[in-house]
């Protein structure tokens, strides 16, 4: 039971996370909501199945995949900013302030 | 000291994973963390005693209780602002001056940063961490400096300096 209850949260935010993606104006507003609701979706399902299989392998590791999703994808996300910024990506209009600007040159 | 450590490491983390004893499958794990522990050795904390240090895995704990706590909270705000007709969103990046010094502590406070509220972490540049910031709540660089990295800093210290 626990463990359904785990997985369908888990699904809504992955759903959340990609309706952010198609509705967010800009590149680094459509990473916001990539990585924060896929991550906790995507752990919030692994603990689903952690519940789900009991003490056993599986239980280690779909543990052990959480923290990898974790820092795996905060990288990801970092990196892919990064990139996205010196490759020149617009900000979107409503953007009221841009310190790094001053700092890449 | 540090490549024995990594070694060890890899090696429980490689048994965890594939979670059967055999010795074929130690083998391969023994041949993989080595190569692990050579390539990626230097990258590693230099002093591998403090991992010995009780303090810093009750440190680790509080860390993590707050750190879900602030990670649900941010799915739950980044879900409110796709969720709304009129997306109430006011991005921006700022710079946040961080006092931590480590390499690894520095790692750790951006991917936390990146976790929290509607905020990624786009580069460090010396002591400054620059921060796209989903809703910019304040124009004092004080008051975001601790809005942002107040919540995660004095505990990374605790772990990791």
């Amino acid at each position: 039971m626990i463990a359904v209850i785990l997985i369908c949260i888990g699904v809504l935010f992955n759903i959340f996370g990609c309706i952010g993606l198609i509705r967010l104006p800009d590149v680094y507003n459509r990473l916001q909501s990539a990585t924060k609701c896929v991550t906790l979706g995507c752990c919030s399902i692994l603990l689903g199945a952690a519940f789900h299989f009991g003490i056993g392998d599986a239980f280690f590791k779909s543990l052990l995949a959480i923290p990898i999703i974790f820092f795996s994808s905060t990288v990801a996300a970092h990196a892919l900013i990064h990139g996205a910024y010196h490759f020149g990506a617009k900000l979107d209009k409503r953007t009221v302030k841009d310190d790094y600007k001053d700092s890449v040159k | 000291m540090k490549y024995i450590t990594l070694f060890i490491l890899s090696l429980v983390f490689w048994l965890l994973l594939t979670f059967k004893l055999t010795l074929p499958n130690i083998i391969v794990g023994t041949v993989a963390s080595g190569i692990c522990a050579l390539f990626f050795g230097r990258f590693f904390i230099t002093n591998v005693y403090k991992l010995l240090q009780p303090q810093r895995y009750f440190w680790l704990l509080v860390y993590l209780v707050v750190f879900i706590w602030e990670c649900i909270k941010a799915n739950f705000d980044v879900a409110y602002r796709v969720l709304h007709p009129a997306m109430p969103i006011k991005p921006g990046i700022v710079k946040v001056k961080t006092t931590l010094n480590s390499e690894l502590a520095r790692t750790l406070l951006a991917n936390s940063i990146t976790m929290t509220p509607g905020t990624i972490t786009v580069d460090i540049i010396g002591d400054n961490l620059f921060v796209h910031w989903i809703y910019v709540r304040s124009d004092n660089p004080d008051v975001y400096t601790r809005m942002i990295t107040g919540k995660f800093e004095k505990y990374i210290k605790n772990i990791i300096e």
